[in-house]
C-alpha cells in the first residue's frame, strides 16, 4: 500500500505469528505455529474439528495467552503490550464470532452503536449516520431496531459483521462465517468478505472448515493439524500439495475406522480440548 | 488423617482464593464505578439506573407482601411471650428494632438475592457462554466495567432504599396487630415505634444492607464470569450464586453485627 509506505512499523507483515505455543491447563493445544499475514490479504485457517483452528484465532485477537511464542500484530508484542496498548490495537480490529455474539438485550442498531458509544465521541445522530451505512453494507438496511432473537442465523452473522466494522477496522476476523448456514446464505456472506477486502483492501482472517467457501475467499491458506502447521501457501500450492493430510482434508477422506480399543481412547481425549478451554476461561475471569 | 488435613487445608485455601476474586471484582467494579469517570471514562449511571429500576423498584410489590408478613408475624411472636407480663404495650418496639436492626436488611438481601443475584449470575453466565464477553473483549470493553459497574452501582443504592422500605413494611405489619389486638391507634403505634427506635439502630441496618447488595452483586457477577460450557453449567452457576450469596450475607451479617455490638460496648 503505497500510502502507508512511509510508515515503516506498518511496511511489514500485518501479523507475524513466531513458534505460538498455547496451553490449556496442562494441555498444549498448538505447538509452535509460524506465519505472516500481509496487509489487504485474506488468510483463510483450515482445520477439521479439534485441530487447534479456533485456539490460533482467540490467540490472535489475545483472549488466549500463549504460554511461548510471540503474536505480532502491527509491529507489537501482543504478550509485551499494556492493557491501554491492546485496547488500542483492539479499536483497530475486528471480531465475527461464531454464533454472532449479539449483545441480546440491545436492538440490531445499538449492538453496532456500542463500540462508537464506548470509543469515541461522536454526537449521537452521527452514531446513528454510521450505523445505518454500516447495516447497509452487509445488507441489513432498516433492520436497526429488531431485537437480535427476531433475525434468522445468517442475518445475525451480517448485524455481527456490521459490529465489527463499525470502528472501520484494518484487520477482520472471522470464526467459522458459514457454519450452520444454508448453502445460498453462506455464499452471500462469502460474498460479503470478498468485497469488504475489495473495497476497503482490509486484512481479513477466517477460520473455517468449509472448503469451497475457503478457496473462493483466500489469498494464504494454512491448514492445521494436532495443533500443527500442514501446509502454508496459496490456493494452487494447496491445490497441488502432496502432503497426506493435506490430500486427505481436500478430497474428503474419512479417518479410517477406529479399531483398537486405544486409538478410541485417544479420539475420545482429543475431545477433551473444550473442557480445557472452560478451565481457561474460569483463570480469564 | 493426613489426607483430612490435606482436604481442611485445600477447603480452607480454596476458600479464601474465593473471597480473593470477589474482593478483587469488588475493587475492580469501584474502580470504574468511581474513579475511572474522573479519567475520561465513559460513566456506567445510566445503564445503571435501568439496573435499579430492575433490582429496586420492581422488588417493591413482594418486598412490601413478605416485610408485612413479617411485621405481622414478629408482633404475634413477642406478643405471645409479652402477654404473660401483662407488657403488650412493648410490642410495638420489639417489631420496630428488630425489623430495622436486622430482619429489615436481612430478610430485603434474601429477596434480592433470589430475584436479582441469580439474574446476575445466569445473565453473566449466558452471555459467557454466547461469546458476548468474548465479543467485548475484543471490542476493547471491559467486561467488569461494561456489566458488573452498572449492577454494582444498582445495588449499593437500591439495597438502603429497600431495606428502608421494608423496615416500614414491617412496622406497618406489626401495627395491624397492635390495633386489632393491643389496644393502640394506628398513629400511638408508629408514634410508640419511633420513640423506641434510636438513629443507630437504622444506620447499623442500612450500613449493612450496603454490605449486603456488595457481596450479592460479587457473587451473581463471579459465578457468572466463571461459567462453563452449555446450558446446564448455567443453571449450575444461578444455583452457586444464590447458595453461596445466602452464606455469604449471613456471614458479613455477623461480622457486621459483633462489629456492633463491641463498638456499641464502649
Amino acid at each position: 500500500m503505497p500510502e502507508n509506505a512511509k510508515d515503516s512499523a506498518q511496511a511489514g507483515p500485518v501479523i507475524s505469528v513466531r513458534d505460538l505455543r498455547v496451553q490449556y491447563g496442562e494441555r498444549e493445544i498448538l505447538h509452535g505455529i509460524n506465519f505472516d499475514v500481509e496487509r489487504a490479504q485474506t488468510l483463510v485457517i483450515l482445520g477439521g474439528s479439534g485441530s487447534g483452528k479456533s485456539t490460533l484465532l482467540r490467540t490472535l485477537v489475545g483472549l488466549e495467552k500463549p504460554s511461548a511464542g510471540q503474536v505480532w500484530m502491527k509491529g507489537q508484542d501482543l504478550a509485551k503490550t499494556s492493557r491501554t496498548e491492546m485496547d488500542e490495537i483492539r479499536k483497530k480490529i475486528g471480531m465475527s464470532f461464531q454464533g454472532g455474539a449479539l449483545f441480546g438485550s440491545m436492538t440490531v442498531g445499538q449492538n453496532v452503536a456500542l463500540p462508537l458509544r464506548e470509543h469515541t465521541n461522536l454526537e449521537d445522530s452521527t452514531i446513528e449516520i454510521i450505523v445505518r451505512l454500516k447495516l447497509d453494507q452487509v445488507g441489513l438496511a432498516g433492520f436497526e431496531y429488531y431485537m437480535p432473537s427476531e433475525l434468522s442465523g445468517g442475518m445475525k452473522k451480517r448485524a455481527a459483521v456490521a459490529r465489527a466494522l463499525a470502528m472501520d477496522p484494518e484487520i477482520l476476523f472471522f470464526d467459522e462465517p458459514s457454519a450452520g448456514l444454508d448453502p445460498i446464505i453462506a455464499a452471500g456472506i462469502d460474498h460479503l468478505i470478498l468485497q469488504l477486502k475489495k473495497a476497503f483492501h482490509m486484512t481479513v482472517i477466517v477460520v473455517t472448515h468449509e472448503l469451497a467457501s475457503a478457496f473462493l475467499i483466500a489469498d494464504r491458506m494454512v491448514l492445521i493439524d494436532k495443533g500443527q502447521i500442514v501446509e502454508f501457501g496459496t490456493k494452487e500450492e494447496m491445490r497441488s500439495s502432496t502432503h497426506p493430510r493435506v490430500r486427505q482434508f481436500l478430497d474428503r477422506v474419512p479417518e479410517p475406522e477406529v479399531s483398537q480399543e486405544l486409538d478410541y481412547l485417544q479420539m475420545l481425549t482429543e475431545d477433551t480440548r473444550n473442557t480445557g478451554r472452560m478451565a481457561g476461561w474460569r483463570r480469564g475471569a | 488423617m493426613m489426607e483430612f488435613v490435606a482436604q481442611v487445608g485445600e477447603t480452607v485455601t480454596d476458600s479464601l482464593a474465593y473471597v480473593g476474586a470477589l474482593a478483587s471484582l469488588v475493587t475492580r467494579a469501584s474502580y470504574y464505578a468511581f474513579i475511572a469517570p474522573f479519567q475520561g471514562k465513559n460513566s456506567r449511571w445510566p445503564g445503571a439506573v435501568s439496573q435499579a429500576m430492575a433490582v429496586g423498584v420492581r422488588a417493591l410489590p413482594i418486598l412490601s407482601l413478605i416485610t408485612f408478613f413479617i411485621g405481622l408475624i414478629l408482633a404475634l411472636q413477642s406478643a405471645y411471650e409479652l402477654r404473660k407480663l401483662g407488657a403488650l404495650s412493648y410490642v410495638a418496639s420489639a417489631v420496630a428494632i428488630s425489623m430495622t436492626r436486622e430482619l429489615g436488611p436481612l430478610i430485603t438481601a434474601i429477596l434480592v438475592i433470589g430475584r436479582s443475584g441469580s439474574a446476575f449470575a445466569a445473565e453473566i453466565g449466558t452471555m459467557r457462554v454466547t461469546e458476548e464477553i468474548d465479543a467485548l473483549e475484543t471490542m476493547a470493553i471491559e467486561p467488569v466495567d461494561f456489566l458488573v459497574t452498572p449492577k454494582f452501582l444498582a445495588m449499593i443504592v437500591m439495597m438502603p432504599c429497600l431495606t428502608m422500605w421494608a423496615n416500614s413494611m414491617g412496622i406497618l405489619g406489626g401495627a395491624l396487630f397492635g390495633v386489632a389486638r393491643a389496644d393502640f391507634t394506628w398513629a400511638r403505634y408508629i408514634r410508640s415505634s419511633l420513640d423506641a427506635l434510636l438513629m443507630r439502630d437504622i444506620t447499623t441496618g442500612l450500613i449493612k444492607s450496603v454490605m449486603f447488595g456488595i457481596t450479592i452483586t460479587a457473587v451473581g457477577c463471579h459465578e457468572g464470569f466463571s461459567t462453563g460450557g452449555g446450558a446446564e453449567e448455567i443453571g449450575r452457576s444461578t444455583t452457586q450464586a444464590v447458595v453461596i450469596s445466602i452464606f455469604l450475607v449471613i456471614a458479613v451479617d455477623l461480622v457486621f453485627t459483633a462489629l456492633f455490638f463491641f463498638a456499641g460496648e464502649r
